[in-house]
């Protein structure tokens, strides 16, 4: 018996009898002899709570946290706060330990809530109909191209913008030996997708453009320009979005985007070392019927009375087998009422509120960053809450030098960018205020002037910046 | 032997829709329709520094017209809201949950406490992993106990569910074809496959081919072997299998397909049953997805979060997906380097975002901690034993005689019931007592699942259902025959005491309305 479970030696006894049998042993004679491990698993003896307590707690005190460090890591998820009223909610035993709802009877309160989150990311999207949530951000960029594939019979391409997320894009990728579809990929101009080569890149045997807004240098693209050019071509246009930015930013639905797909994290969600969270996926109307995942839909009961019930399953793996419309069963229902509650919590002005201030401190962050002698902008396109710079220092040595002040100083670029070797990402939060942008800006100063005198010159701005040779000679 | 526990008398609930209960009288409204203009809940730290209007910052045709019509609402309504929404669910907290295959066991509230420890739960997926050696090491050790329960030599944690592992080891079985220079078209499944197995095969983009059962349950071996050829990539298979049924040819099966060069692919959703007594590695599979959400008790959330990660062999390892996690010993005493390695040549690249669902493996990995060896075998020999005990019971009443035992006489960890004779005698459908259960205060099983067993009822109690319990479900069950044989229409208007009564699915599909009109 574990401290999990309840039967004692006479439970066992009588519940061996009633069966017929002598032993649970003769249970397991069901797995033939040479198929039984015969030996304990080689892993540790169980541990006390007491113990287990201690042993997770000590191996997460070997990380530097959120609280311990100011954080100015972005690059898809964000140090938002999140409210006391999300974890209260979310650790209710009614929404923690049921599962799908299959019995729409006893499971009103998780279908009600995916129809009230359906409805907010519908709101924030500008599109009409939306899923209950797929994994997170970049699979749900890979399930846009599945849906597309679809949708747009015979095209087999899909183009890219380079300012997609790194893991939506290897994402992507992997997903599309599957599809068996082609990839290509559109570089940028100031940041932001090249519209010149992106039109270059439309033939009729594409299917779906995919950007990203803000996309991940932080910079905000003109969708309603990159869809329109996307439509003349007859193919999808699908965009990645910040939920968090939508308060403020002009919405996918109005920019004619077809489908728009992101990650929920920043809705309230834990940073979670990248999860879980949730993906949110939404679009036109035309598009309902070959969406992925659960969709709550109204209807009534016997009575007459109003409820919620999974809707349009004939499109789902559990039904449809394999001409499902995505193979999609658990998906992450907990982290979207979060996400739900969140957005009730910061309420219509709430998101406007937050977007503006967002893009305020970021703003002046950049400016303020930008003054420091060795770092300038690695583009100059209007940002909201994130913006990227080049350092003329080894930004890996820079990060862990102004690390030893406890503060997370961004994302290095080049781990994703070979041509962004001395790019820094940063980005900014509602807990990262004025206080902590000077810190940061003072470190940055302190850490770029150190490593640029020990010699460390960058090899960017090489042959186009005289000034780099002359500090050299 | 001890005797059980006394149990009270089962009210028999109403067996009319005579009066609503209060619950059902309760108007229901949504969180937008609660909404007043001027309320809120969240109130944001000022600025703190210079505020020009948003379109000298962004150009205005990049900004947004009119605000997102979200609701306004004061903290105090949307607490009462969802906790007033969160008493229309039936939970695990709550009653019994055998449905099967997904393995409803306790959801310890320990590891929902170490998962909420700032060091795990405010950790950003980009910092440095020279900052996230905890994180690390903490999912190698986790890769290295799944290995050892699967008896395959690594793992890879980042698919995010049972469905995604599943695309993760067909996209290495193509992998392993493209490389191995073979092409390879098909997927077989049996017929009594989850339907996440074909949906999956075709996203992969191989086509499926169904492989018939045989009177056992179990694989038709003929069938495989006819079927068997060059243009066979893998074999998907659950072991035991959906009908709760050890597979007892399995030897068999796995070197037929290794034969025509084809893969072994293992649902682990099943995995329950066998933890410490039997290794999918061992049975001759190459690829298993675990589903931590089912034998490793992360809760189920009410749809996810879950994760699914895979434990492969040697020959499918160089296509892992990347990252990995890599440990390199100092050498000189200090505690080893855990690093994420991005660079397999031969990998398949990314599933997703960042590490995987780092918060459901601090779960899985403090689960398996607690039960340590000894605790996870004797969590699979009581899943079985509490399976086969509920099945003694319900053949012993009216059930025996309405719902047999669709295959065999014994089971794993489910088993699978054929409600065909309550239909054909008593004028009763699976669905009707399911939907009777739910006013005896138990979760029904999964209903109509698989596909092969007319009037399906597919039955799981875990290992952390009590004796008692057990007794109280095998009760429910023959009440609600004996209800039946006396009146199936209580059993077809049923039903009484939910929230809300028998829902109009098809109107939901037919007229969707997926979301609040817009104001």
């Amino acid at each position: 018996m574990t401290r999990y479970t309840s039967g004692t030696d006479g439970d066992r006894e009588a519940m061996l009898a009633a069966i017929g049998v002598s032993s649970v042993e003769e249970l397991l004679a069901q797995i033939p002899e040479e198929m039984r491990l015969g030996r304990p698993l080689d892993l540790p003896a169980g541990l006390s709570e007491t113990e287990a307590f201690d042993h997770l707690a000590e191996l997460a005190s070997r990380n530097s946290d959120a609280d311990a460090e100011a954080c100015f890591l972005g690059a898809g998820m964000y140090d938002h706060y999140v409210p006391a009223i999300v974890d209260a909610i979310t650790q209710r035993s009614e929404f923690l330990t049921p599962y799908t709802p299959y019995q729409p009877e006893v499971s009103q309160g998780g279908l009600q809530a995916m129809f009230e989150f359906q409805t907010a990311i519908s709101e924030l999207c500008a599109l009409p109909v939306a899923n209950a949530s797929l994994y997170e951000g970049p699979s749900s960029v890979a399930s846009a191209a599945y849906l597309a594939l679809g949708a747009r019979r015979g095209r087999r391409r899909l183009v890219v913008s380079r300012a997609l997320h790194p893991h939506s894009r290897e994402a992507l990728a992997t997903y599309s030996r599957g599809f068996g579809a082609e990839i290509t990929e559109v570089g940028l101009a100031g940041g932001v997708t090249d519209s010149s080569e992106l039109t270059d890149a439309l033939a009729d045997d594409v299917a779906a453009v995919f950007v990203q807004n803000p996309n991940f240098l932080g910079a905000v693209e003109d969708l309603e320009a990159l869809a329109a050019a996307t439509h003349e071509a007859g193919a999808l246009a699908i965009a990645a979005v910040d939920p968090v930015t939508l308060g403020v930013l002009r919405p996918p639905g109005d920019c004619g985007i077809d489908v728009a797909v992101g990650e929920g994290q920043p809705l309230g969600g834990r940073l979670d070392y990248g999860g879980p969270s949730f993906g949110f996926f939404c679009s036109t109307a035309e598009h309902l019927r070959r969406m992925p995942g659960r969709i709550a839909g109204e209807t009534v009961d016997a009575d007459g009375r109003r409820g919620f019930v999974l809707a349009l399953q004939t499109r789902e793996q559990h039904i449809r087998r394999e001409k499902a419309t995505h193979n999609i069963c658990t998906a992450q229902a907990l982290n979207a009422l979060g996400g739900v509650v969140y957005l009730a919590w910061l309420g219509r002005r709430g998101i406007v509120e937050l977007g503006e201030l967002l893009v305020r401190r970021t703003a002046y962050a950049r400016e303020r960053l930008t003054a420091i002698d060795g770092v300038e902008l690695l583009h100059d396109a209007p940002v909201a809450r994130e913006f990227a710079l080049r350092l003329e220092a080894p930004v890996p040595e820079v990060l862990d030098r102004v690390a030893e002040e406890g503060i997370a100083a961004g994302y290095w670029l080049g781990r994703e960018y070979a041509e962004y070797q001395d790019g820094l990402l940063v980005a900014i939060t509602e807990r990262t205020g004025r206080e902590e942008i000077e810190r940061l800006a003072d470190a940055l100063g302190r850490a770029v002037d150190a490593t640029r005198t020990n010699g460390h010159l960058p090899t960017h701005g090489v042959g186009e910046s005289p000034s780099v040779s002359e500090v050299g000679g | 032997m001890t005797p059980a526990p006394p149990q009270p008398p089962t009210p028999s609930p109403p067996t009319a829709a005579d009066t609503p209960t209060p619950q059902q009288r309760e108007p229901v409204t949504t969180i937008f329709e609660r909404s007043v203009p001027g309320r809120r809940a969240a109130t944001l730290p000022p600025a703190g520094v210079p505020e020009p209007p948003l379109d000298e910052l962004i150009p205005a045709n990049l900004l947004r017209e009119r605000p997102p019509a979200l609701p306004e609402v004061s903290e105090p309504e949307i607490v009462r809201h969802y906790n007033r929404i969160s008493r229309r669910n039936f939970d695990l907290d709550t009653g019994p949950y055998p449905l099967g295959s997904c393995t409803m066991k306790h959801n310890p509230r320990l590891n929902e406490k170490v998962a909420a420890l700032p060091g795990h739960a405010r950790l950003h997926p980009a910092q440095d992993p020279k900052r996230a050696q905890g994180a690390l090491e903490l999912m190698w050790r986790l890769e290295r106990a799944l290995a050892e329960i699967c008896g395959l030599p690594h793992v890879s944690l980042q698919p995010s569910a049972g469905s995604h592992g599943e695309l993760a080891g067909l996209l290495l079985t193509r992998a392993y074809h493209d490389d191995h220079g073979g092409e390879r078209t098909r997927v077989l499944t049996p017929d009594t496959a989850h339907g996440t197995n074909p949906a999956t095969v075709t996203m992969a983009g191989y086509e499926v081919v169904k492989v018939a059962t045989n009177e056992h349950g179990g694989v038709d071996v003929d069938d495989l072997r006819s079927k068997a050829d060059e243009s066979v990539a893998c074999l998907m298979l659950t072991n035991p299998n959906t009908l709760g049924v050890f597979d007892r040819n399995i030897a068999e099966i796995t070197d037929i397909v290794r034969g025509v060069g084809g893969t072994l692919y293992y649902d682990g959703a099943n995995l329950n049953a066998i933890m410490g007594h039997s290794r999918p590695g061992d049975m001759g599979f190459d690829i298993v997805h675990v589903n931590l959400h089912k034998s490793f008790s992360q809760p189920h959330g009410g749809g996810g979060p879950g994760a699914g990660p895979i434990a492969v062999s040697d020959r499918i390892e160089p296509y892992l997906p990347s990252p990995r996690i890599v440990r390199t010993d100092s050498g000189n005493g200090d505690r080893p380097r855990f690093d994420l390695d991005h660079d397999g040549p031969k990998s398949i690249g990314r599933l997703r975002g960042f590490q995987g669902n780092f918060g459901v493996f601090v779960r899985a990995y403090a689960y398996i901690r607690s039960l340590g060896a000894d605790g996870l075998a004797d969590a699979s020999e009581t899943a079985v034993l509490n399976a086969n005990y509920l099945l003694a019971r319900l053949r012993s009443g009216r059930a025996g005689r309405y719902l047999p035992l669709a295959f065999g006489r014994l089971c794993m960890h489910e088993f699978v019931l054929s409600g065909a004779p309550a239909k054909r005698d008593l004028g009763v459908r699976t669905l009707d007592i399911a939907k009777r259960l739910l006013d005896y205060g138990f979760h029904p099983p999964t209903i109509y699942f698989p596909l092969l067993v007319d009037e399906a009822l597919m039955v799981e109690p875990t290992e952390t259902e009590t004796r008692e319990g057990l007794d109280a479900l095998a009760a429910a069950f023959d009440a609600i025959l004996a209800e039946a044989e006396d009146d199936a229409e209580i059993l077809l208007a049923a039903p009484y005491t939910t929230p809300v009564r028998r829902l109009d699915e098809a109107r939901a599909s037919r007229r969707p309305v997926v979301r609040q009109p817009q104001p």
